[in-house]
């Protein structure tokens, strides 16, 4: 008896492997391979020009990344002005586009705002528009003789080159008041960067695509606020006005708590795709004021033919990504304690 | 236990996936050393005609890629062949991935830049010498496209810098024939004069490949004549980099970027730049853009060490794995006589590699004879493997020259330190 169950067992597992085998194979083939090929890739010469796998390619160990993070030159340096360029991009981006949405998703989701739905198109359409196609529209507007110079004028404000312009923004303001000369401790260098160039704030160039970017990306994330605030239970707002809380302690003490696993959803998507943004970067030119990490990989493996170092580029900032993400979730639990 | 056995399973399938993934990528291993052995014995290798050639370009334009297919269809209707012509979007892109999937095209665009990277890769068949009379394309061009005593690839073509002049704002200025300058003193006078009213004296890009001109007008250059060592860190290219600062900041030269155009023709067209400093594929690009501006073309002029310019050159390569070398090679014979060289030249505006067809080229366009006569003291690009990189990061800082945010002196030690590495790297 038992004998004819754990068959009738075995039959049934086949049967489900049988059935999940064709995106298994999907999986295996399109994700699993590439990444290990890859991984692979990050520790060879590859030079994209014959069979990875091939004779030609030489196994160099850990010289790509030594390359990147120990070995000084230009890789390196550059490398280090990507994720110099990138990390004030993310610190400059998610919380901006954060903030923005939920803004947004509660200003659409007042009961006696008119004209509800045009807002909420109004508002998303940023996002499902091809990122290709606005990027070449704010190239035109941020053109040195460009429109949004055009309009500054007006007012007698004689606006930057803008997407030519590589001064950070800490470097001018700190010329602003009067610090122009870099001072002798941030002469300490990091990557082949000194402090002074790590501290200069997103290039003006970057400042451009970091408004493009809070502008397309926050109606996206509108929409998940929006969803979980018509989630929240009305009862507590009724109970909220009952006890005498104000508008402002409402939103503090009932949205925002409810809106916790929401507001952690968006932070590590927004965290994930702020690391990894590319196509306004490679639409703006290889600008070293702009380039990031993404960017650089793909530029390395197939504008330099060094693959290798594209890979592991690829990973480190994996790896990046990963960490931060983990950071993150334990600084903002999902649930309150 | 069901659990252990979930995951035996899903290792075992995973295994047997790159196994099979891995046999699949490794089966073009042997295939590809019969392709560089028949390489080896002549290239001949195919039939010669009902064949179906793949050609890739990199296209500077409709007007450069119809020709291109014309030519083509040309050949094809002759030899009872096919061409298919791919205009690349970006040929580097595109090449490197057609070739590391194993099917690259079987003739292909090869910038002089990327030469010795295919070489090293083994992705170009040795065809150079096959062709009709191979030896009469200028020596120089020859050169940039040999490597290991090997003549690979045929020159396409190629192109000079000169400098252009927009003549109306030239007589505007008060300027003559005369005044047309020859060096760099006279240069800077006139660049100085053409300069306000919202018109800048010279406009040019900011890249190692205009800069270099200057350089090599100096007695600079950034690599030795045998490609062995950087010799970038020069007073030579400093004395080069340091007059143009000097341009810079008397307001005579500014680049594209500052006066809101993408490259110096454009600045040209739109009466931004009294002068700019291109090659050959201006005229096309004036014709097409802007038919109204008058402009001449006059030599570069020359520097204390005497008259130098730049050449950019591509030539036709054929690829190593291609099954149908013997019908290519023959293609390429056909696009690189004297005849189709000028009807190139009639299309989109560059000379004719041959030097059977200089005279032809000069009489049939007079107001180009200044990129004609650069062939004579013409210098190549730097070719390494690695330094496309390098001079990236030069060009970002030759910017601040106007501005003064970039010093000579640490632009050029990096740009040495930067090479050295690369060539290193080789």
């Amino acid at each position: 008896m038992s004998r004819t169950r754990s068959q009738e067992d075995r039959r049934q597992a086949l049967a489900g492997w049988l059935f999940v085998s064709p995106a298994l194979l999907g999986l295996i083939v399109f994700l699993v391979v590439p990444i290990v090929l890859a991984l692979y890739v990050s520790f060879t010469n590859w030079d994209g020009l014959s069979n990875p796998l091939g004779g030609d390619v030489k196994w160099v160990g850990l010289h790509n990344y030594q390359q990147l993070l120990t070995h000084d030159g230009l890789t390196r340096t550059t490398f280090a002005g990507a994720l110099r360029n990138n990390f004030w991009f993310v610190l400059f981006v998610v919380p901006t586009q954060t903030a923005l949405a939920l803004w947004l998703a509660v200003l659409v989701n007042n009961k006696y705002l008119r004209g509800r739905s045009f807002f909420r198109t109004a508002f998303y359409f940023p996002s499902i528009t091809s990122s290709i196609a606005i990027t070449l529209v704010f190239l035109f507007l941020f053109q040195g003789g460009g429109a949004v110079n055009g309009i500054l004028n007006w007012f007698g404000v004689k606006g930057p080159n803008w997407l030519a312009d590589p001064r950070g923004v800490v470097h001018v303001w700190l010329s602003g008041v009067g610090v122009t000369k870099p001072p002798g401790w941030t002469q300490h260098s990091v990557m082949g960067q000194s402090l002074w160039d790590w501290f200069s704030g997103p290039s003006i160039a970057m400042m451009v695509i970091i408004v493009l970017v809070i502008w397309t990306t926050a109606g996206t994330f509108m929409l998940m606020f929006l969803a979980a605030l018509q989630n929240v239970n009305e009862d507590l707002y009724e109970a909220g006005e009952l006890d005498g809380a104000g508008s402002w302690q409402r939103f503090r003490h009932i949205t925002l708590p409810s809106l916790r696993p929401t507001l952690l959803l968006v932070l590590t998507l927004g965290l994930i795709g702020t690391w990894q943004v590319f196509d306004q970067i490679y639409l703006t030119g290889n600008n070293p004021a702009t380039r990031t990490p993404a960017y650089m990989s793909f530029d390395q493996s197939f504008q330099n033919n060094h693959f290798g170092i594209g890979s592991a580029i690829a990973f480190l900032l994996f790896a990046l990504i990963m960490g931060l993400t983990l950071l993150q979730r334990r600084l903002i639990p999902e649930e309150i304690d | 236990m069901k659990s252990v056995r979930v995951q035996r399973i899903i290792g075992v399938a995973g295994a047997a996936a790159v196994l099979v993934t891995a046999a699949a990528c490794g089966s073009s291993g042997p295939s590809k050393s019969a392709g560089s052995s028949s390489g080896g014995t002549g290239g001949t290798g195919g039939a010669t005609s009902g064949v179906t050639l793949q050609v890739l370009i990199g296209s500077s334009g409709d007007a450069e890629t119809n020709a291109v297919v014309a030519a083509g269809n040309a050949w094809a209707a002759k030899t009872g062949n096919k061409v298919v012509v791919t205009p690349a979007k970006d040929l580097t892109q595109q090449l490197t991935q057609s070739l590391a999937g194993g099917t690259p095209p079987d003739v292909f665009y090869v910038d002089a830049s990327k030469f010795q990277g295919l070489v090293k890769g083994n992705a170009l068949a040795d065809v150079g010498e096959k062709i009709t009379d191979s030896s009469d394309m200028y020596p120089n061009l020859q050169k940039a496209f040999t490597q290991n005593g090997k003549y690979y690839c045929v020159p396409k073509d190629f192109s000079t810098l000169a400098l252009e002049i927009n003549t109306d704002l030239w007589t505007k200025a008060g300027l003559t024939d005369s005044d047309v300058p020859t060096t760099w003193d006279q240069l800077e006078t006139v660049a100085k004069k053409l300069s306000g009213n919202g018109v800048t004296g010279l406009v040019m890009s900011d890249t190692l490949d205009r800069i270099g001109a200057f350089m090599r007008q100096a007695g600079g250059s950034v690599v030795s004549a045998d490609g062995k060592t950087v010799t970038a860190d020069s007073p030579q290219n400093l004395a080069a980099l340091q007059y143009l600062q000097k341009l810079g900041k008397e307001g005579a030269l500014k680049f594209p970027k500052q006066v809101d155009t993408g490259w110096g023709g454009e600045a040209l067209g739109k009466g931004k730049a009294a002068m700019t400093i291109e090659g050959n594929w201006i005229v096309g690009a004036m014709q097409k853009d802007y038919p109204n501006v008058h402009y001449k073309v006059v030599p570069l002029p020359a520097g204390p060490s005497g008259n130098a310019t730049l050449s950019f050159t591509n030539c036709w390569g054929v690829a190593q794995k291609s099954s149908h070398q013997a019908a290519a090679v023959d293609f390429i014979d056909y696009l690189t006589t004297v005849d189709q060289q000028m009807s190139f030249a009639k299309a989109f505006g560059v000379m004719p590699s041959r030097q059977a067809a200089k005279t032809q080229f000069t009489t049939q366009f007079p107001d180009q004879a200044a990129f004609a006569t650069g062939a004579d003291n013409a210098f190549g690009p730097v070719g390494f493997p690695g330094f496309d990189a390098v001079q990236k990061d030069f060009d970002s800082k030759i910017q601040g020259l106007s501005d003064g945010s970039s010093d000579p002196k640490s632009m050029l030690s990096s740009l040495q330190k930067n090479a050295t590495d690369a060539l290193s790297n080789n």
